[in-house]
């Protein structure tokens, strides 16, 4: 029935060869983005290009931007996401925190798009009157806290259960354990978890169209539109001059260091938490 | 019998409150897209899911999202045909046939695709990969094949077709890593038993490993799916942007436009509130397609790594 023993040793070289192949063929891709957007970004890193505002033809309110984006979102997304990880992982024995997870679960893969309509039609239209900083946080929240949940949930089960026995032994109360046991002997998970998520929101485009809406000054006020990175390279990518094109590889280069960063902090929590 | 308020009980009824943000986003999220949508709902109906127009000319509005369905659909289909192949060979490269000293690099490098911004992936499409696009594959494939509509029209690199193979690139991150955890939650008997009878690492893979892992492996590709789905930025940047009849998806070398595109073009611009409502009225349309997708790939995907427990325990 099965062919014969040197076919079937050839048709294995051949399938590894093609496996080998397809990881050549998913990192050329990536090698390309990275060499295009060095080689054409780098050529605009001036003070200049990233002080001066958008009239000026610089990126600076977009930096400044992206930044507070960051740090807004950061301000009210992280407590509640590592919150509900907590409740998840030592309350959710129950069929609540199993729908919660559902939920968090479903949230994760929710198009950023929709999100984005959503804090239009809650913040912009009701809360600020106007496109605003906080309408784009409020909407990269609603993606940065079901991560967060649900990578705080998956840390602090990596923490042995002799731990949370050990300091409910010694009389201490439930919440007390949890706050100053369980969460940072999870430490370095925590840290991975949030600083992925904080990658990811630093990335997104879709939902800041309708909330923050772009804006070629600096910072003016928390009811007022703003710029940040990702916008700034969407709008000036559809620009017909060659020069302003050449301005968003420049910002694309800056987006992607600080995503590496972030990225880079993971890499080294992580090895932390392997090391111990 | 009264229970004692403690330190404890408050605090799980607190976080219990927090851990419910979860709910009170999804039903916000519900809530404005149901109500934003009524105007549209109510004055087209059913026919708004069937409709080829888009004319937000006043008195004679016409609103129909068929052609972005399909055309949401059409990229989707394309990035799994192109990009699921390419995950499961790294999947399994990564899982059972790569030395050691490069796994970790090149699995490294793999994730790197999925924290690459999609604008920025969107800016490369635009500015690169569309004139690979239009060079190397459009002109030759028109050229020789364009007698099928399928490959028929005018190669211009701006298209479904850019927009599908940018997608493929997209979910590579997602689908090898969760098909390359499915594969690792394959029980080593499974291997040991079928190496004892002789056959190749190859024959252990494709007929034991792939078949014990298919269902965790079709939740991946589902996965993906719903990343392609729903992703805006990249694919408003190469897809063309056309509306209305002219967007239905007819061949691989047109312009087209997704349900997200289509609302990332239009939304803030529109002026009247019927237009306004038939963008959220998309957004509606395109959440459910998103969220069936994943609850279902969540079960596919929870079945086998409940498997894994259970070996691992």
């Amino acid at each position: 029935m099965l062919s014969s023993y040197a076919f079937r040793k050839f048709k294995n070289k051949l399938f590894f060869f093609l496996c080998l192949i397809c990881v050549v063929i998913a990192v050329v891709p990536l090698l390309s983005i990275l060499f295009e957007v060095i080689s054409r970004g780098a050529s605009q890193l001036n003070l200049q290009f990233l002080t001066a505002n958008a009239l000026q033809g610089g990126i600076g309110p977009a930096i400044q931007g992206t930044l507070i984006m960051i740090g807004l979102t950061s301000l009210f997304g992280i407590p509640v996401g590592i919150l509900s990880g907590v409740y998840l992982s030592e309350f959710g024995n129950n069929k609540y925190a199993s729908g919660i997870r559902l939920v968090n679960n479903v949230l994760t893969q929710f198009p950023s798009i929709v999100i984005g309509i959503t804090a239009f039609s809650l913040i912009v239209i009701y809360v600020t009157g106007s496109y605003s900083p906080l309408a784009g946080a409020v909407a990269l929240s609603f993606i940065l806290i079901p991560i967060v949940a649900r990578t705080t949930e998956e840390s602090l089960k990596l923490v042995p259960n002799s731990i949370r026995e050990a300091s409910l032994a010694l009389g201490v109360h439930k919440w007390r354990t949890t706050l100053s046991v369980i969460l940072p002997a999870a430490g370095s998970g925590l840290v991975t978890g949030t600083l992925i998520a904080v990658a990811r929101i630093a990335g997104e485009t879709a939902p800041l169209l309708f909330t923050i809406l772009g804006n070629s000054f600096f910072f003016q006020g928390f009811n007022q539109p703003m710029d940040a990175l990702p916008i700034r390279i969407f709008f000036d990518s559809r620009q017909p001059s060659a020069e302003i094109q050449a301005q968003a590889w420049g910002a694309a280069l800056v987006l992607i260091l600080i995503v590496l960063a972030l990225n880079i902090g993971v890499r080294v929590a992580s090895r932390g938490r392997f090391s111990r | 019998m009264t229970k004692k308020i403690t330190g404890d009980s408050i605090f799980k009824v607190v976080i219990a409150i927090i851990a419910a943000s979860a709910l009170v986003i999804f039903i916000a999220n519900a809530y404005i897209l149901t109500t934003g949508s009524s105007i549209v709902f109510s004055r087209f109906g059913l026919s708004f899911l069937s409709n080829t127009n888009w004319n937000p000319v006043e008195g004679r509005e016409s609103f129909g999202v068929l052609p972005y369905v399909l055309g949401t659909l059409v990229t989707s289909g394309i990035a799994l045909l192109i990009g699921v192949p390419l995950s499961l060979g790294i999947a399994i490269f990564l899982a059972e046939m790569s030395p050691r000293g490069v796994r970790v690099p090149l699995s490294y490098l793999v994730e790197l695709l999925a924290a690459v911004p999609s604008v920025i992936y969107g800016l490369w499409g635009l500015f690169v990969l569309r004139f690979w696009m239009q060079d190397y594959i459009e002109i030759p494939l028109n050229k020789y094949l364009g007698w099928i509509p399928l490959f028929s029209g005018t190669p211009f690199g701006l298209d479904i077709f850019t927009a599908g193979v940018i997608l493929s690139i997209m979910i590579i991150p997602t689908v090898a890593s969760v098909s390359r955890e499915v594969i690792s939650a394959v029980p080593n008997s499974i291997r040991e038993g079928a190496y004892s009878i002789g056959a190749t690492k190859w024959e252990v893979i494709r007929h034991w490993v792939l078949s014990y892992g298919r269902s965790g492996i079709f939740g991946a590709i589902i996965l993906g799916l719903g990343r392609a789905v729903g992703e805006t930025m990249a694919v408003t940047m190469v897809i063309g942007n056309a509306i209305g009849p002219n967007a239905m998806p007819t061949s691989f070398f047109r312009p087209g436009q997704t349900l997200p595109s289509l609302i990332a073009n239009g939304f803030i611009e529109s002026p009247t509130p019927i237009e306004k409502s038939a963008y959220v009225g998309a957004a509606l349309v395109l959440l459910l397609i998103s969220i069936i997708i994943n609850v279902l790939a969540y079960f596919m995907v929870t079945r086998v790594l409940k498997v894994k427990g259970g070996a691992v325990e």
